[in-house]
């Protein structure tokens, strides 16, 4: 069978799966669409917190990045794990006693006012809408360039899909299939990633053979890397060109930012007990170090089969992945000094993307119209492709390359649904029910959920057809609104009993504002300012986050002393919060 | 439950959480980042087969993310063990 036939065979299985899933947990009642009754197992719970958190982005990008970027990709390795360390020790817990069903709920109770309600529903629609559209976006890529299907088709039948189970399931539905999507995903990870080890470490341990000596002979891997980039005139391979202060920042605003995400806080209210809640934490970040610990390993052994392969190779030699992926405009060769080799050095072979003219060059290769730039770099690679073309890269058989298609789905589908329910439990629960409508029946408030995720589905298929043009940018602000809101107001919350209202309402809007207009000034209304001289303290956009934190505390605490305590009654939940008895089920009430 | 247990359950629980983030923020930001660069002068031993490794490099690609997971796993077991002692553990 031929790659395409495995793909339709293998996709069309895992689709079958989760659908299948979907009938099987039905939701009835609101407990069960939004925390799934909260029943599920903590090992469960775990399987879905790492397929909810590990998107398109973690599956398919990162190791790219991380292969460009050598050690500076580590601030994405730590900061994407760390977080749990966090959310383990100072918030799922506490939150699990609490016992609601959404953030906006625990900050709109513990601070007895249905402001910061407001403010914390519109910062997780926010935040999940700007997350979703990149994920429907990673479903359609996938889908085009596996299945040669358009890309806009491949992100409807994704939409069907997700509809199908998040509608039909809520996180019941959502959180079953997660548990199965995780298991395709981290195969479909591993597999590729072991075999290539076997083949240029000789050791079927990934994380253990970046660190050792190449099987063709010519010494350690990571010494042989920072050889080669040293030839090619690239920083060391091991050794960041990022300025510390900058590696600091934004691997704490990452971290934050992952404790503060209203997608992964929410699971931690869909088990039996607070004990649960603390030990699903450590099984989830088990689940993604799995993939975490491998992908920096993949990045090293994609980078070395990649300059080994094409520096200095002629264009006619090349291996056909190379003009396979050309074809879809990810590769692009310019041969500058008329030689028919690539050369493959440090700098941006011309500006910008890619635009392609319909001519051929004298060597068969893709003309393209981009003014050149006057270095001697002929070779332009988009980053994604490093994982989706590692299979091809190394020579696995065809039914590998299906399998990370299959995964690549996975992780974008999973992580969608579980955005998704965010939106429709803050629309149904947290503004009708909680705010124009409190009498509304338990029926009607799943339909309305049920209608709300319809109409998300939608909104976010929209964007991923029709992507802004700064999704990429609106990443950092996804993490940097999560850190300089949610987070420094739930850990006050529970760990600071004096903290009333006005504090925190004062400390969320101080800390958004701050940290939205930084990034919305260097990143729409400046860009071209935006380099490391014009930073505050050297802090880019992406890392600013951690100050936008750092104000939100300092100002809550501030206010919160020159206004009145909170009542109380709130005191008393505080203290209820913080030891585990007697904590119910999750409830409305 | 009466306050003064209550609070000791608290202050104890406290003293975990600084101890086990301590650990949690030199592993990752002082041996990762900071010492880093220091620390890439040393070398996995060979016999480990991961003598390529420099220590820094590992730390950040590798060596944080273990650390992390056994810091939950040891906060969950203390944890567990502080509750029964104070009776505030569930059923």
């Amino acid at each position: 069978m031929d790659v395409q036939a495995w793909t339709y065979l293998i996709v069309g299985l895992t689709f079958a799966l989760y659908i299948g899933i979907a009938i099987w947990s039905k939701a009835g009642s609101t407990k069960e669409f939004y925390v799934a009754g909260a029943g599920v197992p903590p090992l469960a719970n775990g399987m879905a917190t790492a397929a909810d958190w590990m998107s398109a982005a973690s599956f398919i990008s990162m190791a790219g990045l991380i292969s460009f970027m050598g050690y500076d990709g580590s601030i994405y390795l730590m900061g994407w794990t760390g977080g749990y360390v966090l959310l383990a020790l100072l918030l799922a817990p506490y939150l699990r006693k609490f016992g609601k069903f959404t953030v906006p709920d625990f900050v709109g109770d513990r601070y007895y006012s249905n402001a910061a309600r407001t403010v914390a529903v519109i910062c997780a629609v926010f935040v999940s809408f700007t997350y979703v559209a990149g994920q429907m976006r990673g479903v359609g890529v996938v889908f085009s360039r596996f299945l040669e299907v358009p890309i806009n088709i491949g992100i409807l039948i994704g939409m069907g899909i997700v509809f199908f189970y998040a509608v039909l399931g809520g996180m019941k539905g959502i959180t079953y299939t997660q548990v199965a999507q995780y298991c395709v995903l981290i195969f479909a990870y591993m597999v590729p990633a072991i075999f290539i080890s076997m083949m240029i470490a000789g050791t079927p341990l990934p994380q253990q053979g970046f660190g050792s000596m190449l099987t063709d002979g010519g010494g350690y891997l990571l010494d042989k890397l920072d050889g080669l980039h040293h030839e090619l005139g690239f920083t060391a391979y091991t050794d960041g060109s990022k300025p510390m202060i900058d590696v600091f920042f934004i691997t704490f605003a990452l971290m934050v930012g992952t404790a503060g995400l209203p997608h992964v806080i929410v699971r931690f209210f869909t088990v039996p007990k607070v004990r649960d809640a603390r030990v699903s934490a450590g099984w989830a970040l088990v689940f993604i170090a799995l993939l975490y610990t491998t992908a920096p390993a993949v990045a090293a052994f994609a980078r070395y089969n990649l300059i080994n392969t094409v520096s200095n190779t002629q264009y006619a030699e090349l291996p056909s992945w190379f003009k396979t992926w050309e074809g879809t405009g990810l590769i692009a060769w310019v041969d500058k000094n008329d030689d028919g080799a690539v050369q493959y050095v440090n700098g941006k072979a011309f500006a910008g993307k890619p635009s392609f003219t319909e001519e051929e060059g004298a060597q068969g290769q893709r003309l393209i119209s981009n003014a050149l730039t006057d270095n001697d770099n002929e070779l332009y690679i988009d980053r994604d492709i490093m994982v989706l073309a590692n299979p091809e890269i190394a020579g696995l058989p065809a039914w590998v390359i299906a399998l990370v298609a299959a995964g690549g789905l996975a992780a974008a589908l999973s992580t969608a649904a579980g955005l998704l329910l965010v939106i429709s439990t803050s629309v149904a629960h947290d503004l009708i029910k909680k705010q124009f409508n409190p009498d509304i029946s338990e029926k009607a408030e799943v339909t309305i959920a049920r209608i709300s995720v319809a109409c998300a589905v939608l909104v976010a298929g929209y964007f991923g057809i029709n992507p802004p043009g700064f999704v990429a940018q609106v990443v950092a602000f996804a993490f940097g609104l999560a850190a300089s809101s949610f987070f420094p107001v739930i850990i006050m919350g529970i760990f600071y009993k004096r903290m009333n209202k006005e504090g925190a309402i004062a400390g969320m809007l101080s800390g958004i504002v701050f940290t939205a207009a930084y990034i919305i000034y260097f990143k729409f209304i400046n860009p071209a300012a935006n380099i490391s001289d014009n930073w505050f303290l050297g802090i880019s956009p992406e890392g600013i986050g951690t100050v936008g934190m750092v104000i939100n505390f300092v100002v809550s605490f501030i206010v919160s002393r020159i206004t009145p305590a909170p009542p109380e009654d709130i005191q008393e939940l505080v203290d209820s919060l913080r030891y585990p008895k007697g904590a119910g089920e999750a409830s409305a009430h | 439950m009466e306050k003064g247990k209550l609070q000791e359950y608290w202050q104890t629980n406290l003293k975990y959480l600084v101890g086990l983030l301590a650990i949690w923020f030199v592993v990752s930001y002082g041996l990762g980042i900071f010492l880093a660069e220091p620390l890439n002068a040393i070398r996995f031993p060979e016999w480990s087969g991961g003598g390529g490794f420099q220590l820094g490099f590992w730390f950040a690609q590798q060596g944080s993310i273990y650390t992390f997971v056994v810091l939950i796993f040891v906060y969950v077991g203390l944890m567990n063990r502080l509750d029964k002692k104070y009776d505030v553990h569930e059923d």
